[in-house]
């Protein structure tokens, strides 16, 4: 994540290249020979062609044209498209079944919350010195880089009828035949479960690294003091990674938003697991109605602005330079 | 790195020493468990699968490995890790240069619109990817792209920003006195870029590198829409085909799931560090 504020870097080399070689020179320089100038000026639009022209192309003018797009009633393919002001905008905050996506996406709050929580715990703990440090450290983060579909199928075989939960069940006496993703609820727990599982260890190596960077001799001096671990984490470790977590909120708030991989992947979007974007993914790719799909994730978009937008106004000071 | 000693009475340090290590291995038994039983899986025979003994009995033979040729075989792995290969290798090496450049341009040159041009680069890291795709998908097909390779490598070189902020970062902390000595010897923009800003970036590159490889290896949405076709199936998009043909073979699909984290798991242990340093950066930056 970028910082709001980026500190101006030195612009000397340009000037300062120039007339060093020289010492004393009058106050107002030659002026260079008109084509070494237009040459200078251009120097750096040379480098900043293919960046600039790249991000336009799949940034800039997807969100105008998404932004125009939601206001029609394209289909993404008929040269046809009728301007329909904000009729789709009213589509979808009044027809519940487009809405109710909006619902699944608490599932996935929650789930953040026991992710940065146990993230939290975990960074903290190891961060003391303990036995098989780097192996858990390694184990906890490992299932972030794991292919999704992957995920998806080794989890689905997981919560499978006679899978790996019903035959841990079973060890402890626990005979069950519930079919776990058979349910909405369940389902969604189900599905929120995995996210907790496959994202805990980014937030974890996130915490972590803030942690390692403050400096040890304030738990020295602390447990000089007679602070135990608990008042450690809470007045040292909890302020000195506030900036991380402030991210990790984010971040969590924005992904539990957009959730895609694992429902579509695992269940496909059904018993009430479809979220945001497997609904506009479906509206655009499969039922064709590119303009109502635009005005969907016109409205994510919005949303996810605005989070960004309110977490720097309450924690302005965002620097993340602790890593 | 911060080592503490326990001055606290001896067995309230213990108890607490013990809760700890059961909760770490408490929780690497719920991380482990899951990639284990599918581990065990992809050795079973069909005949075992259908015993219907549970999921966590262990398979009658460790080295029965038919699975893994039925997955490679009839899955198209070879042609879906080829894919990926390429993708990888263009994406990769376009991300590299793209950034680099952007980010000697962007802090090495005072012009008009610098800041202007900054400020595009940092709004864009708020559009995230998902939301504009429907608008994207448009572009990408007006160029011909849709359903080739260069779809993916497009669009991952070009929306990502993250790279460019890494950059910027080590850009900035290489002294300019070493461009402006370049510069009186003669070396003209391109020069110092190639032969003094370049090799100086190696962590930032190296950084890039693992986090980009990692997330195009891994990345699902963006094949799965823009490569419908079945001879251009990456590995993600090949393994969910899995779904279809070998339905509820387990064996066969936990099979493939193996041989597509097989690599990752390769790739983690032998990087380790880098990695993690890796996703620090990029992740804060």
């Amino acid at each position: 994540m970028p910082q709001a504020r980026t500190t101006p870097p030195s612009h000397a080399t340009e000037k300062a290249a120039r007339p060093r070689a020289a010492a004393p020179r009058p106050p107002t320089p030659r002026r260079a020979p008109r084509g070494v100038r237009l040459w200078r000026g251009l120097t750096p639009w040379l480098f900043l062609a293919v960046p600039l022209a790249l991000l336009i192309t799949f940034t800039y003018v997807p969100v105008a044209n998404m932004l125009a797009y939601s206001f029609t009633d394209w289909d993404g393919v008929s040269p046809e498209l009728n301007y329909t002001g904000t009729d789709n905008y009213v589509e979808i905050f009044t027809r519940p079944e487009l809405f109710r996506v909006f619902f699944v996406s608490a599932y996935y709050l929650a789930a953040s919350a026991v992710q940065i929580v146990a993230a939290l715990y975990f960074a903290t703990v190891l961060s003391f010195n303990l036995r098989f440090r780097n192996v858990f450290k390694g184990i906890l983060f490992f299932p972030y880089l794991i292919n999704g579909v992957a995920i998806g199928f080794v989890f689905l075989y997981f919560f499978q009828d006679g899978g790996t939960l019903d035959s841990v069940l079973a060890l402890f006496g626990h005979e069950s035949d519930r079919a776990w993703l058979g349910t909405e609820t369940s389902a969604n727990v189900s599905l929120a479960g995995v996210s907790v599982w496959r994202y805990m260890g980014l937030n974890f190596v996130l915490f972590l690294g803030a942690i390692q960077s403050i400096p040890g001799e304030l738990y020295e001096a602390a447990e000089l003091d007679g602070a135990n671990r608990w008042h450690q984490f809470r007045y040292i470790i909890a302020p000195g990674i506030r900036p991380v977590l402030s991210l990790s909120v984010i971040l969590s708030i924005s992904g539990s938003l957009s959730v895609f991989e694992i429902p579509y992947i695992m269940t496909g979007g059904a018993t009430g697991t479809e979220t945001f974007v497997i609904q506009t993914v479906k509206l655009a790719f499969q039922f064709n109605k590119t303009g109502l799909a635009s005005a969907a994730a016109v409205v994510l978009l919005l949303i996810i602005l605005a989070v960004t937008w309110l977490q720097r106004r309450l924690v302005p000071d965002d620097r993340v330079d602790l890593v | 790195m911060t080592t503490l000693t326990t001055p606290t009475p001896v067995t309230r340090g213990r108890v607490a020493r013990t809760l700890t290590y059961l909760s770490l291995v408490g929780a690497s038994v719920v991380v482990l468990l899951p990639l284990l039983v599918v581990l065990l899986t992809s050795l079973k025979t069909e005949r075992e699968m259908a015993d219907d003994s549970g999921a966590l009995t262990l398979p009658d033979d460790f080295l029965n490995l038919e699975n893994y040729a039925t997955a490679f075989r009839d899955g198209e792995m070879l042609a879906a890790f080829g894919n990926t290969a390429f993708i990888l290798l263009f994406a990769i090496t376009g991300t590299v240069l793209i950034g680099s450049m952007a980010a000697y341009a962007i802090d090495r040159f005072t012009f008009r619109f610098r800041k202007p041009v900054l400020a595009l680069f940092l709004v864009a890291t708020l559009v995230p990817g998902v939301t504009t795709q429907v608008a994207t998908f448009q572009i990408v097909d007006s160029f011909g792209m849709f359903d080739t390779l260069w779809a993916p490598i497009a669009l991952y070189m070009g929306t990502d920003i993250v790279s460019i902020y890494i950059f910027l970062q080590f850009v900035r902390s290489i002294p300019v006195s070493l461009d402006e000595a370049a510069r009186l010897d003669g070396a003209n923009a391109f020069t110092i870029y190639r032969k003094i800003i370049f090799p100086l970036l190696k962590p930032a590159i190296a950084t890039v590198v693992i986090v980009k490889g990692i997330t195009v290896y891994n990345d699902f949405y963006i094949p799965f829409l823009y490569l419908p076709s079945d001879d251009r199936g990456v590995i993600s998009t090949s393994l969910f085909r899995f779904k279809g043909p070998f339905g509820a073979h387990w064996e066969t699909i936990s099979a493939g799931a193996v041989l597509v984290i097989l690599p990752t798991l390769i790739a983690f242990l032998l990087l380790q560090r880098f990695i993690y340093n890796g996703f620090m950066r990029g992740a804060t930056k």
